[in-house]
């Protein structure tokens, strides 16, 4: 009887539970058209960061290991790996049988290739990130073990299809690397093969019938449509004609209107990994902005909140501090806070010494903002309107990308700025450059801009760089946090929510931190 | 015929200096633009590092004077070798060349429509002049020339592709469909037809308006009055007559706008996603990619001086009064 009884509960459980949980059997085939915009200069992303790129190249090519949600590495390439006591060692057993897209085996040799000719000499961050690396060793085809002169924890969350590609070895050695033809058609070890590329109009991806992965990829074919108007791609989402995209791709207004018809899915999980942040930078060498308590003022004089909810449509969440709150193990909440109130700023302002005038106003400022579309100038007009209401008056300056870059890391000719940063999936990678003395470049953009220099934040910055016990660093990474609060260098005022879009027939496109950036080749459609 | 190759040859030796000097100008005017290619790639790959920079600017001939980019842009042109484009790392003639079908496709279609339609329009109009059908007419040309082309194209994107689903929303082909013959034209020209509509809307405005006033003008002159008092019908007076001196400016405008055939239409290309030039252009600008714009701005200027000799010679074959000199 109870035996009976037990058996007819776990077939229940078993007739329930699979599509209450979701888990449904993928079905094979199908061409999944998504939009990529805007379209990418080429399609490696191996020693080229550029977001668009790495939403293509990351169905061809490949990194040593994946992230789940909480950037724990999950096998890719590399099946296993081990970490030696000192952290000064890494040996990744890699994955037998893979096979490059032209038929030639993958092995240790292109790992070492990747790592020190491409990553560490010539991807933006890859020379930061790898610094410590001296050598990879290929004792065996499958075997790649990397010699750090110090420890390098962050490292670790560098090897993604995104930030440590891995490219072949037999079709870039000796050539000139960022020129090679095949950044333009290129062969990796993905689930999908590049096919074609018809630019400003679109790539074509098909499947990789030999994929290491046996039953994968599901789909049969991969279209990336360049549509550059972003009312014309809300329209093809609603006619059918693209079922996916990323980071953001329809206009925030119109995504209600969208949301209404039922027919998609809205997902903002899956930017964990690039963890963006929206930031003002004060030049400290203005005379005003250098001093800390006007700084403060202006944090006090923004509403956050408010920001958020109209000019950002909710697509983001207010910032603490420096480090998102994604970045869950380095996030700290216990740092100054600057709430919204305007009689604090006024306070402070007087207390500073910039009284308000006659007309009511104390100093003029110049606002530059980073030209990436309506939000951002949107944004502008709402600091313009909250400083004027304690008497610092606001002149919004605008201009394109690239005179706003060279304005503000080659010229230094700036008050403020509204800007965007990827804080990245470690501080050391991302937040660092911000605040470190040494990362004041002139030229270099999104470096230390402010021109702020405080020894104690070097001393812990510099700490966290080879700090392996994972407790101790972050430590040093909450102190980092509080220092940056404390000083406001730069105020960091919301952490940006992207969205995916995805017609309601894509399945499983979201099912780790690296979102859009992941390989798909779980992705599949419902018929 | 020698008086024609000699008129010819004199015409191709003045529009040397012509070219030369757009093309000087053109570097100038471009590098006034603050930040350069370099900074660009850096910035949208969200950093660099400072040896990665210098890395790139040598590599793009930046870190040179800019007299010596200039000359060596200017032996490039000389041998007929617009350059490299860093960004896209591929040939920039290669580049347009790839733009070319599309962007001829649907300029020619577009004005080759507003053209044809413009005439028949315009000739309405002024045959029914200060009548119901020339204020239908003329109120139909104002409202298309007035209105932002781009909100017409998105106005059309909703209405027959959202709402009916008759036609594609944008793009130039069903991708990865791989259609052959007849089903890869029909393909094409469904695509084909919003942006050509949008873009026809606009030059057919121009004109519309231009032949009528055009008509109207022939049609004060004597020598109608004249036709008419030989006891010619109206029909006869309108087509023989008026007509054919009438669309000497419609060959001025055409030759103008075909001029600027390369440069595409920016906004319906960018509306629909159409894979032209006027969008490899307008992004060039912004990408600070100054080998592939001046490549585009110098073929520009090649048609705009080739056509401008052509519509001489159909000027003198259309009106036998202009003598070529």
């Amino acid at each position: 009887m109870s035996v009976l009884r037990f058996v007819v509960s776990v077939s229940l459980l078993v007739f329930l539970g699979a599509p209450l949980s979701g888990a449904q059997e993928p079905v094979k085939g199908g061409t999944l058209t998504m939009v990529v915009q805007p379209e990418p200069p080429g399609l490696v992303s191996a020693f080229n960061s550029a977001g668009p790129i790495g939403v293509v190249s990351t169905k061809i090519l490949e990194g040593l290991i994946t992230y789940d949600y909480d950037m724990n590495p999950k096998p890719s390439l590399a099946e296993t790996w081990k970490v030696s006591p000192d952290g000064k060692t890494i040996t990744f057993n890699l994955r037998k049988g893979v096979k490059w897209h032209d038929g030639k085996d993958f092995t240790s040799a292109d790992v070492q290739f990747s790592a020190l000719k491409v990553w560490k000499e010539l991807h933006p961050r890859g020379r930061s990130t790898f610094a410590k690396l001296t050598a990879v060793e290929t004792p065996s085809p499958l075997i790649a073990i990397f010699k750090l002169s110090e420890p390098s924890p962050y490292m670790m969350s560098a090897l993604s299809g995104y930030e440590g590609q891995i490219l072949p070895k037999h079709l870039y050695d000796g050539t000139d690397i960022p020129q090679n033809p095949y950044n333009n058609k290129p062969v990796g070890t993905g689930p999908f093969v590049f096919k074609e590329w018809q630019k400003g109009n679109f790539i074509l991806l098909e499947r990789n019938p030999a994929y290491w992965d046996k039953a994968k990829p599901y789909l049969d074919k991969i279209v990336m449509r360049i549509i550059p108007d972003a009312s014309a791609r809300a329209a093809a989402f609603e006619t059918g004609e693209v079922l996916l995209g990323g980071f953001s791709p329809v206009p925030l207004n119109d995504v209600k209107r969208l949301e209404a018809t039922g027919k998609f899915d809205l997902e903002t999980k899956g930017y964990e990994y690039l963890a963006p942040l929206f930031l003002l930078e004060f030049n400290l060498k203005n005379k005003y902005l250098q001093d800390k308590r006007v700084r403060q003022a202006i944090a006090h004089a923004v509403n956050k909140d408010l920001v958020v909810k109209t000019v950002w449509f909710g697509f983001g969440k207010p910032a603490t501090g420096p480090v998102p709150s994604v970045l869950t193990q380095f996030y700290s909440a216990a740092v100054p806070q600057y709430p919204f109130d305007i009689k604090k700023a006024d306070q402070l302002l007087d207390d500073a010494g910039f009284k308000r005038g006659t007309d009511g106003k104390r100093f003029k400022l110049v606002h530059d903002f980073l030209p990436y579309g309506s939000d951002y100038q949107r944004t502008a007009e709402y600091l313009k309107q909250a400083l004027g209401k304690v008497g610092i008056d606001v002149e919004i300056r605008s201009q394109d990308t690239a005179a706003f870059l060279k304005r503000v890391y080659t010229d230094g000719e700036f008050d403020m700025t509204s800007n965007f940063f990827y804080a990245l999936p470690d501080p050391t990678i991302g937040v660092q450059r911000i605040y470190w003395t040494k990362n004041i470049k002139k030229g270099v953009p999104f470096s230390n801009a402010s021109g702020y220099s405080n020894p104690e934040m070097d001393k812990v910055i510099e700490a966290a760089q080879i700090e392996h016990d994972r407790k101790k660093r972050k430590e040093l990474i909450g102190r980092l946090q509080s220092i940056a609060q404390e000083d406001l260098p730069v105020l960091d005022l919301f952490e940006v929510r992207f969205f995916t879009l995805a017609n309601k027939k894509v399945q499983d496109h979201t099912n780790s931190a690296e979102g859009v950036y992941g390989s798909f080749s779980g992705v599949w459609l419902k018929k | 015929m020698p008086r024609l190759f000699g008129y010819l040859a004199r015409r191709v030796l003045q529009a040397v200096p012509i070219v030369l000097g757009i093309a000087v100008f053109n570097f100038f005017l471009l590098h006034l633009a603050p930040g350069d290619a370099a900074d660009v790639l850096a910035g949208e790959a969200g950093g660099a590092s400072e040896e990665y920079l210098a890395q790139m600017k040598a590599k793009f001939g930046l870190d040179q004077p800019l007299y010596v980019q200039l000359g060596r842009y200017l032996a490039n042109v000389a041998s007929f070798d617009l350059g490299f484009s860093f960004r896209h790392n591929m040939a920039v003639t290669e580049l347009i060349a790839g733009r070319l079908p599309a962007t001829l496709l649907l300029m020619v279609m577009a004005v080759a429509l507003a053209f044809v339609v413009g005439i028949v329009l315009g000739v309405t109009a002024a045959r029914h002049v200060r009548k119901p059908i020339d204020s239908i007419v003329s109120i139909v040309a104002l409202l298309a020339y007035a209105t932002p082309i781009f909100w017409i194209g998105l106005m059309m994107i909703l209405l027959f592709s959202v709402n009916l689903g008759w036609l594609p929303s944008g793009g130039m082909q069903t991708i990865g469909a791989d259609l052959q013959g007849a089903a890869y034209v029909w393909d094409i020209a469904q695509h084909l037809v919003l942006p050509t509509l949008t873009l026809a809307l606009f030059y057919l405005a121009l004109y519309t308006r231009l032949m009528r006033a055009s008509m109207l003008e022939v049609y004060g002159q004597d020598f109608v009055t004249t036709a008419r008092a030989k006891g010619l019908d109206e029909r006869r007076v309108a087509y023989r007559h008026v007509f054919r001196n009438a669309v000497l400016p419609m060959v001025t405008m055409l030759g103008l706008q075909v001029g600027s055939l390369l440069g595409g239409s920016v906004l319906v290309e960018t509306v629909f996603g159409w894979p032209g030039l006027g969008r490899l252009a307008f992004e060039a600008v912004f990408q600070r990619d100054h080998n592939l714009l001046l490549g585009i701005l110098l073929i520009s200027s090649l048609l705009v001086v080739g056509v401008n000799v052509l519509v001489d010679l159909v000027y003198a074959k259309l009106d036998p009064r202009i003598e070529l000199r």
